[in-house]
């Protein structure tokens, strides 16, 4: 089943250049950008696990239109060919989420499986781990950085 | 190697340089490899040899699922090691490592990468699946340079790109999860279920952060990591010499003090002899006195 897809996907790509794949967001939040570049502005947001149509590529940026239409650029990084899991149990899904596949958004080891671990390691906190996962550099302060500590210019296509 | 060559050859760019026949994901990265001149024939069947064996391991496991793997390894790693509760030398740490990160071949993860310095004089350096990174004030102070500091948050971010966190944990434990989550998809895990993939997930963190603070990973994965730093470094516009003075650094710091990473790690002198013979010959321009000054005033507040 699977391997029939990846054949199906392989015959796709013969003529990639002429039509549209479907890629999905692997990342929490993932950004589409103006230009293909971290300094791009952020036209949409879209969730893990949304389809996108890829219309293009340059460097390491992927051209995307999501279902709403929009349009912009997104790091090949934040992207997977993976397909979506199958959403209900049954014998499709007996195999489990293999590695062709993104299993859907919250299942598996997720937050409700954090909290049982918390549960029972109470010597175990987590609140520096919510604080850091909050530390960010905003694309322009990287630039300033960049640029006052004379290294190359970082952001776009490479 | 498989992992590292998807952010290059991801995407629509991938699928139009795909020959007939190709039947596996990890196979059309490898054809696109060769196709570019980037590795040999040779290569790319070890690859895929290696690829098909991890198939049902840790590329099972899915971007969110590395997340809170990660988050509970870096919670596990910060109840041995005291966090550094100061915010300008933690948001210079940050703006440095994403600065890295985004030259990286896989700038984006799930939650992305994050950087926090651990109180401690150890010298060592953690990185939790998915881009949880962690630096002891012991290690930034075998730091001479931003140069040298940017090279031990580049080898970090080679680990966090590559998954080798994830490759510690056991088959057996994933095996279990990832049939639970199978029958249970599209339901909220009740009772026995989420009491199984709680011990499974418990165990994947031990593995991980054992590997992390006792075994430590395997020499050609250290090696793939100082590989990934010069790339970064030189990407960025930093020296990659920087890490060869660090491991130097380092050297002279650890004949003290076997704790850490001198446990953890191949000695310093095997890492300078492999890094030696990956940085070029083209000699690369000063650091300018900004790069200098704002390491020295960030550096002289844990000195």
């Amino acid at each position: 089943m699977i391997k029939r897809d990846v054949v199906f996907l392989c015959a796709l790509g013969l003529a990639g250049s002429l039509l549209a794949e479907t890629m999905r967001v692997q990342v929490q939040s993932g950004q589409v950008r103006g230009t293909p570049s971290f300094l791009g502005q952020v036209v949409t947001t879209l969730p893990y696990g949304q389809a996108v149509e890829t219309t293009g590529a340059q460097g390491p940026w992927v051209q995307v239109r999501a279902a709403d239409g929009q349009a912009g650029w997104m790091h090949s990084s934040a992207l997977t060919v993976k397909r979506l899991a199958a959403q209900s149990g049954g014998a499709a899904v007996s195999a489990g989420a293999s590695g062709d596949e993104l299993a859907l958004a919250g299942k598996g080891f997720n937050a409700d499986v954090e909290a049982q671990f918390k549960a029972q390691h109470a010597d175990i906190d987590f609140s520096w781990v919510d604080k850091m996962v909050k530390m960010n550099a905003s694309p322009v302060q990287i630039a300033a950085f960049a640029r006052a500590g004379g290294l190359k210019q970082i952001g776009g296509a490479q | 190697m498989t992992i590292r060559l998807f952010p290059l050859f991801g995407g629509a760019l991938a699928l139009s340089l795909l020959p007939t026949g190709c039947s596996t994901v990890a196979e059309y990265s490898t054809m696109a490899g060769q196709a570019a001149g980037v590795i040999t024939a040779e290569q790319a069947q070890s690859i895929n040899r290696s690829a098909v064996a991890a198939e049902k391991t840790f590329q099972d496991i899915t971007p969110e699922q590395e997340y809170y793997i990660g988050r509970s390894v870096a919670a596990t790693v910060l109840a041995t090691y005291k966090p550094y509760d100061g915010a300008a030398l933690n948001q210079y740490l940050t703006v440095l490592g994403q600065t890295l990160a985004q030259v990286s071949d896989k700038p984006e993860t799930f939650g992305g990468y994050h950087f926090l310095v651990m109180e401690t004089d150890e010298i060592n350096a953690f990185a939790a699946p998915g881009g949880l990174i962690l630096v002891s004030r012991g290690l930034l102070r075998c730091c001479r340079s931003e140069d040298a500091l940017a090279a031990v948050l580049a080898h970090e971010i080679g680990h966090v790109q590559s998954q080798h966190g994830l490759r510690a944990i056991k088959k057996g434990r994933l095996t279990s999860a990832l049939t639970v989550f199978a029958v249970e998809a599209g339901k909220n895990l009740g009772g026995e279920s989420l009491a199984e993939v709680t011990k499974a997930f418990e165990g994947s963190i031990t593995d991980v952060t054992s590997t992390l603070m006792n075994s430590g990973y395997a020499r050609a994965l250290e090696n793939e990591a100082d590989a990934a730093a010069v790339q970064i470094l030189t990407r960025a516009g930093y020296d990659p010499r920087a890490l060869v003075d660090m491991l130097g650094e380092m050297k002279a710091r650890l004949a003290a003090d076997t704790r850490g990473f001198g446990k953890t790690h191949p000695s310093p002198d095997d890492r300078i002899q492999h890094v030696s013979g990956l940085i070029g010959e083209q000699p690369v321009a000063a650091a300018p006195a900004a790069r200098r000054q704002r390491f020295d005033a960030m550096l002289g507040l844990i000195r």
